[in-house]
């Protein structure tokens, strides 16, 4: 269902970024880009009590007029962001929610690699197929 | 050139050779070495190679270019048959046999050996490489390496493919491998110039298993089946010759070929004993514990040093680690190295882990025929969901990742696995939950503990108002069970403490309606003004029964003196009495002495009661129903003048008319009402006043439904404002 999907480092760098559009794939970035802010507002938000009350789930960044962005971070302050096309049908809260949580476990997977060095970008076909997957199903 | 005329098999054969020498894909055979082994494997003197490169022209080109080459190898053919070498034998001579090449024993080891140097020059790993067989286990490993020589011996012509196919195949891999595919595919063209480098490289071999010898039959096997059934007929006399010599050892290779490839298409990621044998003793050098693992970082430093690059290599151990723990077992150790070895001699890496190297929790011996029931298995191998119901899983942490591992279809398994994940969470979520709470069936207690519970729960609301009703309820609920009078009754005197209602003057009034009537039956009060009247009837009308109490009691003395004053306490604290008495007493002065008793009886009440309609509107009209309830048994004179009296009252307050008028319209209806215990004979008056009470009262009693349907409307209004706040709100508490 989702038309772009992006993990972010915690330095704010991208480790991966995929949209299914290829045309407007600049626009995605930006749009990813500009909801790095919106994140960094929601985790500073909780202050005292860290990652032990903060969900993982962010929930509705902003919406624009073409499409939603979600967020989900780790407790590593590892980013995802998922751009999801509005005038697809109204996905419900749950279905993004285990789609985060699905990222969330090929990332784990990509982890436990140990010929992955964390920060390079992500280069695992299996992460690939996964958010293919995410993203096939919309078109 | 001279024409050449090559029937279809000569043709074939020839073009494979062709291919075979021509490493550079360049359509001509420059290197003069590949082709000189070959000539020399013709086992021909070396004076006659010499010559029929003469003749066909190589040794003007400087090279063999294709038909050079297939004339050369008809002129081999030509030679080996013992005819003279002549250009015009090439098209004279019928029914030529083709050029033979023959292999020998210590050429396949030399072949196999030398392919290993190839794989030292490319420097894979030092020491760790799969080793060939040593000389010690020469004996070992050459029933295996017969097999390929063996193999032929079913279907020779299959040499040639095997080597274009290996050309193919390993084209999409480094271009470096396919010579040592092939070569190892290859047993005719190799000779004692290899053995020379093959006898520097011995030195440093060890005895181990050579997985890339199995890569290549491997490659063989891929081959057989097609190619078998192309040219079966075809057979190498050489390798009849040679079939002689080893007829005791291919036939224990002939049946595990054939075992292996009665599987139909065969499955290229099985892992021999041989090879399995020499994982584990790798695996040993890194984790001595056979049941152990391998950590993750000590696994990367070994699979580094086949200089595989990182992409691959974590590709790689994305297949093996199977259970995504981080480590690999003796299973996905061997399935790495597996694959490692495949990818180092150019097979590209499956999609997914084939099913023969799905990690199983079986002996190494039954490693050989559990991949006997992967029938289809191709280089992509078998689906990973097939392997749950094929492959044994050793724990259940292997089958959720197998289930996360899916593809679309198990999306909805993968969703269960989440939510089980959720699951997980709620049970944890559920434990520090209150007890309380989680109290369904109150046990029945005895009174005392019950009445503690009621104490504390009464402390408790009465302390903090804003208990956990759960916990109030769970309280409520035990008291219940044992006191189930007391315990509501006691919450509900707790959770009330409201002020009593206040006492109804109306309650006096019904009570004493009869009481007023028969006490105030001479009590001739005029009405007093509008201003006394109007007051709030609370503190200004009490010096007025005083007042007026006086003059009644002088005013009366005659009459009824003794319940007047007996009343009139009474009445002191009630303020409408105090009104009536005015009124009383005017009417009494202005109208009808007669009457007087009727009507005072009849305004008392009724004034008592307008007197409290402001703000006692409500209760008055409960009283007034209980009044007319309990007066209905009574007199029927008593309720109607009351409603006239408070609707006058009401309407005084509401709209401040002046009462005197007011009060003569009362005095005048009151006058025209006359008693009905005592008019007999006044039916028709009574009845006409009857009629007239009535309908007054029915007026006020629909003013009044209007107005409290107002204050209904108001109070839905206000609901709906409070709904549609919540409603705007409710949104915002999903995010």
């Amino acid at each position: 269902m989702a038309v772009c999907i992006a993990v972010i480092a915690k330095e704010n760098y991208p480790l991966y970024i995929r949209s299914v559009p290829i045309q407007n794939e600049l626009k995605f970035h930006y749009t990813v880009h500009t909801s790095l802010d919106v994140v960094e507002e929601k985790i500073s938000a909780v202050g005292k009590a860290m990652a032990d009350q903060r969900e993982l789930y962010l929930g509705l960044l902003y919406p624009t007029e073409d499409y939603k962005v979600y967020g989900y971070v780790t407790n590593s302050k590892v980013k995802f962001v998922i751009v999801v096309d509005s005038s697809n049908t109204s996905l419900r809260d749950n279905e993004i929610r285990s789609m985060f949580r699905k990222l969330h476990n090929s990332f784990t997977d990509v982890m436990c690699n140990p010929f992955y060095n964390p920060g390079d970008t992500i280069q695992s076909k299996a992460f690939d197929s996964m958010v293919t997957a995410m993203m096939v199903q919309a078109s | 050139m001279e024409s050449l005329t090559l029937t279809d098999v000569e043709q074939k054969y020839y073009s494979d050779l062709f291919v075979y020498c021509d490493t550079d894909n360049t359509k001509k055979v420059a290197s003069n070495g590949k082709v000189l082994d070959l000539f020399r494997a013709a086992q021909l003197p070396s004076d006659v190679v010499l010559q029929i490169t003469e003749l066909c022209g190589a040794t003007r080109l400087g090279h063999f270019g294709r038909s050079q080459f297939y004339i050369a190898l008809k002129l081999i053919a030509v030679a080996q048959s013992g005819l003279p070498l002549r250009v015009e034998s090439l098209n004279s001579v019928k029914d030529l046999p083709l050029p033979r090449f023959v292999v020998a024993k210590n050429e396949q080891e030399a072949r196999h050996t030398a392919m290993y140097p190839d794989l030292e020059n490319q420097g894979p790993y030092q020491g760790v490489i799969p080793r060939p067989p040593a000389r010690g286990q020469v004996k070992k490993v050459s029933p295996d390496t017969t097999s390929p020589v063996v193999s032929p011996h079913h279907s020779p012509p299959t040499s040639p493919h095997a080597w274009r196919k290996h050309k193919r195949q390993a084209s999409g891999g480094n271009v470096e491998r396919p010579p040592v595919v092939v070569a190892g595919a290859v047993w005719t063209p190799f000779r004692e110039s290899q053995s020379g480098p093959v006898v520097a490289g011995d030195g440093m071999w060890s005895a181990h298993s050579p997985p890339p010898v199995q890569e290549s039959w491997v490659s063989l096997k891929d081959t057989y089946p097609p190619s078998s059934s192309k040219l079966p007929p075809m057979h190498l006399s050489p390798v009849q010759e040679n079939s002689s010599i080893r007829t005791v050892a291919s036939v224990a290779t002939a049946n595990e070929i054939q075992r292996q490839s009665s599987s139909g298409y065969d499955d290229p990621w099985k892992i021999t004993d041989e090879q399995r044998q020499y994982y584990i003793n790798q695996f040993k050098t890194i984790q001595p514990d056979l049941n152990g693992f391998i950590p993750g970082s000590a696994a990367k430093e070994f699979f580094t040093k086949s200089k595989l690059p990182i992409l691959e290599l974590s590709h790689i151990w994305e297949l093996s680690d199977f259970d995504k723990d981080g480590a690999l077992t003796l299973d996905e150790f061997c399935a790495a190295f597996h694959l490692v070895v495949a990818r180092k001699n150019g097979y590209d890496l499956p999609e997914k882990l084939p099913e023969s190297l799905m990690p199983k929790l079986i002996d190494l011996d039954d490693s050989a025929e559990v991949p006997d029931q992967a029938p289809d298995v191709g280089y992509s191998g078998s689906p990973v969901e097939v392997t749950p119901n094929k492959s044994p899983m050793p724990s259940l942490n292997q089958t959720w990742p197998d289930l996360n591992q899916g593809n679309e279809q198990w999306e909805t398994f993968s969703e269960r696995s989440s939510s089980s994940q959720t699951l997980t969470q709620f049970d944890s979520n559920i434990a520090p939950a209150d007890p309380d709470t989680a109290i369904v069936h109150p046990v029945p207690i005895r009174m005392t503990p019950s009445k503690i519970h009621m104490q504390e729960m009464e402390l408790k609301r009465t302390g903090s108002g804003k208990m956990a009703s759960p916990y109030d309820k769970s309280l409520c609920c035990l008291g219940c069970r044992s006191n189930s009078g007391t315990s509501p009754e006691g919450l509900k005197v707790v959770a009330a403490p409201p002020p009593p209602p206040p006492r109804p003057n109306a309650s006096h009034s019904r009570s004493s309606s009869l009481d007023m009537n028969r006490n105030f039956a001479a009590h001739p009060t005029g009405p007093q003004q509008s201003g006394v009247v109007a007051c709030p009837p609370a503190i200004p009308p009490r010096p007025l029964p005083t007042q007026t109490s006086g003059p009644h009691s002088g005013h009366r003395s005659d009459e009824g003196l003794a319940a007047h004053s007996t009343t009139s306490p009474q009445q002191i604290p009630e303020q409408p009495n105090f009104a009536d008495f005015s009124q009383f007493q005017a009417f009494a002065a202005s109208d009808q002495p007669n009457d007087d008793g009727e009507k005072h009886p009849e305004s008392l009440p009724v004034e008592k009661s307008t007197e409290g309609a402001g703000p006692l509107r409500t209760v008055k009209i409960d009283n007034q129903e209980e009044r007319a309830a309990a007066t209905a048994k009574g007199s029927i004179m008593a309720p109607p003048p009351k409603p006239v009296r408070r609707r006058l009252k009401s309407e005084d307050e509401l709209q401040d008319e002046a009462l005197p008028p007011k009060s003569n319209v009362i005095a005048t209806v009151l006058a025209t009402l006359p008693s009905i215990p005592r008019s007999v004979g006044k039916d028709k008056k009574a009845i006409q006043a009857s009629i007239r009470r009535n309908k007054e009262t029915n007026t006020v009693l629909a003013r009044l439904n209007s107005e409290l349907q107002q204050q209904l409307k108001d109070l839905l209004e206000e609901r709906i404002s409070l709904e549609v706040q919540l409603e705007q709100l409710r949104p915002f508490s999903h995010l």
